[in-house]
């Protein structure tokens, strides 16, 4: 059989000395807290923007999500990683947006099936590295095409949980929900998300 | 295992926090079920494309302001401790 041995997903953003930074940033260190920024501003831009789908509100989540990890950071007990935290204050800032923007689409609270099984559909082999059929920009372009078509429910479990790698329960505390509930919501944005980029990514496109 | 418990447990299996015994029943049924196991592969892939993804480049108008921001940010606290 082709399964191969399962292994703990990389996190793409762990870093020995940021507890080091966080310290001398605390102490009123300045240029610790802009080591922070600029190691980390990219990824929370492109938090904002996959989640709000907005540019404005994605400048605007990064702004206050740096502003308030400042003005803040004697309140941050050092118990989850700064990375975390940060996190969890962009996704707060970004989902008001939502609320916001959008304010009878979206609920964090609606339910969870949407009459779509997207399990035994688009069932093809993909080969070994199907991504390397694209340009770096392209490959982005898919990227966030097919999650820009995913509820924002799905989208903000699956952001979080796949790309920032921040954990279950995190994840839960960060939503205000189960578990239970954001391992069902990541289940169901993995296979929706592959049903999605079957087409870019079967075998028989690359022939 | 059948397939509707395999697509349940899925989740738990690609993290790999799925006790051992489920585990090798769940490996045993991808032996000899090719549907599941290709809706594994393509939903590992899936994740793993994502997951080393480049974040897009920050566009210098935007950095420029959050820095700006900061700045000033900074000097306020400066003035107040």
């Amino acid at each position: 059989m082709s399964a191969t041995e399962p292994k703990p997903l990389p996190s793409t953003v762990v870093r020995d000395d940021e507890a080091r930074l966080v310290s001398a940033a605390k102490a009123g260190d300045i240029t610790a807290f802009e080591e922070l920024v600029n190691r980390y501003e990219r990824k929370i831009f492109r938090l904002g923007m996959n989640i709000t789908q907005n540019r404005e509100d994605a400048e605007d989540v990064m702004q206050e999500a740096f502003l308030k990890s400042y003005t803040n950071l004697d309140r941050f007990q050092g118990d989850s990683r700064f990375y975390t935290w940060l996190v969890r204050i962009a996704v707060n800032e970004a989902l008001m947006k939502l609320r916001k923007r959008r304010p009878n689409q979206f609920s964090l609270d609606e339910p969870l099936t949407d009459g779509e099984d997207p399990v035994f559909r688009e069932i093809e082999d993909w080969g070994p590295s199907p991504e390397q059929k694209f340009a770096q920009t392209e490959l982005n372009e898919i990227l966030n095409g097919v999650i820009s078509e995913l509820d924002p429910i799905f989208r903000v479990a699956f952001l979080l949980r796949d790309v920032e790698g921040v954990s279950t329960e995190e994840t839960a505390q960060i939503l205000g929900i189960s578990e239970a509930a954001v391992k069902s919501r990541l289940l169901r944005a993995r296979l929706k998300l592959r049903q999605k980029l079957n087409k870019y990514f079967r075998r028989s496109e690359a022939q | 295992m059948n397939c509707k418990k395999v697509i349940l447990e899925l989740t738990s299996y690609l993290d790999g926090v799925l006790d051992s015994n489920m585990r090798a029943d769940l490996e045993q049924h991808l032996s000899r079920c090719t549907d599941c196991r290709l809706v594994v592969d393509t939903t590992r892939k899936t994740i793993q494309i994502f997951c080393n993804s480049e974040p897009v480049p920050l566009p210098e108008d935007i950095r420029k302001r959050l820095h700006t921001a900061l700045l000033e940010r900074f000097r306020r606290n400066a003035k107040t401790t």
